[in-house]
């Protein structure tokens, strides 16, 4: 498929998250380790955004009209890793060799290693401080340039991210669009039952965000929440993605079980029946 | 202008000569460094009259972010501004610069090599009255450890200024340990500061000194008091500890009987550990270490602090005298 970027046909995005689901898949079963359930979950967020909202040049990642891409829940790697390789930043067969001695993809990206990759993290609750401070950098040098970030539901619980929603809301960051991937699991089970984080909407509503809650696998509700976003000004706005872990296969489904494993050989045929 | 007021001028933009906090040094150094450089920024966490920050913030409000109390998200954010080629840097007390946000300087700033400055005030005991919870003595052992961090203890104003300007020409994160309180003038006219150089005043026969920051100054009256004893001393500052000069202290330890190291902080992990992990594989001599040791501080002034934690001129000396007969 040819690939178009900045592309608004949903069905194109729809197919473009069903590839970056199969090569998820396909590399995690290759590498034996890795998050399968919120790499998943978060495909449809990360195919509208390199395939339609974000300006950037794979063959050159340090063009500096770019917007940028935060990965605050850094364990989605594989999803990040997908989009760059389909995009063009580098060849397909690197997602081989994903968790590799010497291989630029971390378990965690690592921008030193990686082109494309803007930031390190990893250890979650950082990134959203890491886009608020690209946000005011960009606004200083009077860019046009706009900053995503991608928080996981679980992340949430991190102090720091409220320290972080606090100072985009004080210095009114309108360039700034950050999603929470809500598929309602972390580690060690239910949100609800770990750590409740409800009510997300009030949360962030209450720290001076515009909100946007959405279905987060409903390409129209994605592309018109980045729309929507591009048009507030004065404050920074969090899209609330509802989604559900591991989607798109209907064995990880929800499982908070599949936070952290990775799709035996027989699974990953029927990923790839599912998906295909 | 007359030439009275041109000296004072003069003196006031490189501090040389001059007793001066360190923080006081860099509050000035940021100032002028703001007008000489558009792509400096500076973050502070509502510490700014303290850090001395304020005055970069009135000259400069669109250059300054006060992050309110949050050292975490301030350094996030500092890594954030560097992403698109300012230069921050981010103040507050090194106890919470350090301790409270050093997960966020190991793997935003250090793990991506980002080119933050973290310009921390109030290290030491001699923060004084407001006792342990404010006295930074583990900082330089928790910055020393991460990959590729610089740091520089400066011993007084005028190698503040040059450190604060160095820093920012530097590409990388530093961490630069800065004092509340006034501290004398220790380095010569004409000193130059550079990364990773340390100054050696003198080798001596019988012992030298490997001193950093505000315990520069009683080094060197300890060789006093010594050299009346006739014992010969020599001293070095050593005010990067990360990357250390190692070239300075094999021609100190090829000399001297002993090597004593004196830091206002926990002997562990500092400058006295930096300084033996070197010279233990190197060239291995007597190494004592003179700091505080392995506690936490307390109230009291910052004088009477230096006595009761034995960080004094003569502290240094009656250790030396006790170890070389």
């Amino acid at each position: 498929m040819q690939t178009i970027l900045n592309s608004r046909d949903i069905a194109y995005l729809r197919q473009r998250a069903r590839e970056i689901r199969i090569e998820i898949v396909t590399m995690l079963e290759k590498s034996g380790s890795g998050h399968t359930g919120g790499s998943l979950s978060a495909a449809d967020i990360i195919a509208a955004l390199y395939f339609y909202k974000m300006k950037h040049r794979p063959a050159d990642p340090d063009w500096p009209g770019r917007d940028r891409f935060v990965l605050s829940k850094g364990h989605a790697a594989p999803v990040l890793y997908a989009a760059l390789a389909l995009t063009g930043y580098f060849d397909k067969s690197l997602l081989d060799s994903l968790r590799r001695v010497g291989c630029p993809l971390q378990g965690h990206p690592s921008s030193k290693l990686l082109a494309g990759v803007e930031i390190s993290t990893g250890s979650l609750g950082q990134g959203l401080s890491i886009a608020n401070g690209i946000a005011l950098g960009l606004r200083l040098d009077k860019s046009p340039s706009r900053v995503y970030c991608l928080l996981g539901d679980g992340e949430i619980q991190e102090g720091q991210i409220w320290e972080a929603a606090m100072s985009a809301s004080h210095y009114g960051l309108d360039n700034l669009c950050a999603f929470v991937d809500m598929n309602g699991l972390q580690i060690d089970g239910r949100c609800c039952d770990v750590m409740n984080i409800e009510p997300v909407n009030d949360k962030w509503k209450a720290f001076g965000w515009h909100t946007i809650p959405i279905d987060g696998h409903d390409m129209q509700a994605i592309v018109d929440a980045l729309d929507e976003a591009e048009k507030v000004k004065g404050k920074p706005c969090m899209v609330l993605a509802k989604t559900v872990k591991g989607k798109g296969v209907s064995i990880f489904e929800g499982k908070a079980e599949y936070h952290g494993i990775t799709p035996t050989t027989e699974e990953l045929e029927i990923a790839i029946k599912e998906l295909g | 202008m007359g030439s009275r007021d041109q000296e004072k001028k003069t003196q006031s933009t490189d501090f040389a000569g001059q007793a001066v906090a360190t923080r006081d040094a860099y509050g000035a150094a940021l100032l002028e460094l703001g007008k000489r450089n558009e792509n400096i920024v500076v973050l502070d966490a509502d510490l700014s009259g303290s850090t001395k920050t304020k005055g970069f913030s009135k000259a400069f409000p669109e250059r300054f972010f006060n992050m309110g109390i949050s050292e975490q998200d301030m350094i996030g954010t500092a890594g954030g501004l560097s992403l698109t080629g300012k230069i921050p840097f981010a103040s507050t007390f090194a106890v919470f610069e350090t301790g409270r946000a050093w997960e966020q300087i190991r793997q935003t700033l250090c793990y991506s090599h980002l080119n933050v400055k973290l310009a921390a005030t109030h290290s030491g005991i001699t923060v004084g009255e407001d006792g342990a919870s404010h006295q930074a003595l583990e900082d330089v052992a928790l910055m020393r450890v991460l990959p590729g961090m610089t740091v520089i203890v400066p011993a007084d104003g005028f190698e503040t200024k040059q450190a604060i300007d160095t820093a920012a020409e530097f590409s990388g994160p530093v961490y630069i340990r800065l004092g509340r309180s006034k501290v004398p003038a220790v380095m010569p006219a004409g000193y130059k500061f550079q990364i990773g150089k340390a100054y050696t005043y003198s080798v001596g026969k019988d012992a030298t000194i490997v001193a950093a920051g505000i315990m520069v100054a009683p080094a060197l009256e300890a060789k006093e008091i010594l050299a009346k004893e006739g014992i010969d001393a020599g001293v070095i500052n050593m005010s990067t500890i990360k990357p250390l000069d190692g070239e300075a202290l094999l021609a100190a330890a090829g000399r001297s009987k002993i090597i004593l190291t004196a830091e206002e902080h926990s002997i562990i992990g500092g400058l006295g550990s930096a300084v033996s992990e070197f010279l233990s594989e190197h060239h291995p001599v007597r190494v004592l270490k003179l700091g505080v040791m392995d506690t936490f501080g307390c109230s009291g002034s910052p004088k009477e602090l230096i006595q009761l934690y034995g960080l004094t001129a003569g502290n240094i000396a009656d250790t030396i005298k006790n170890n070389l007969k």
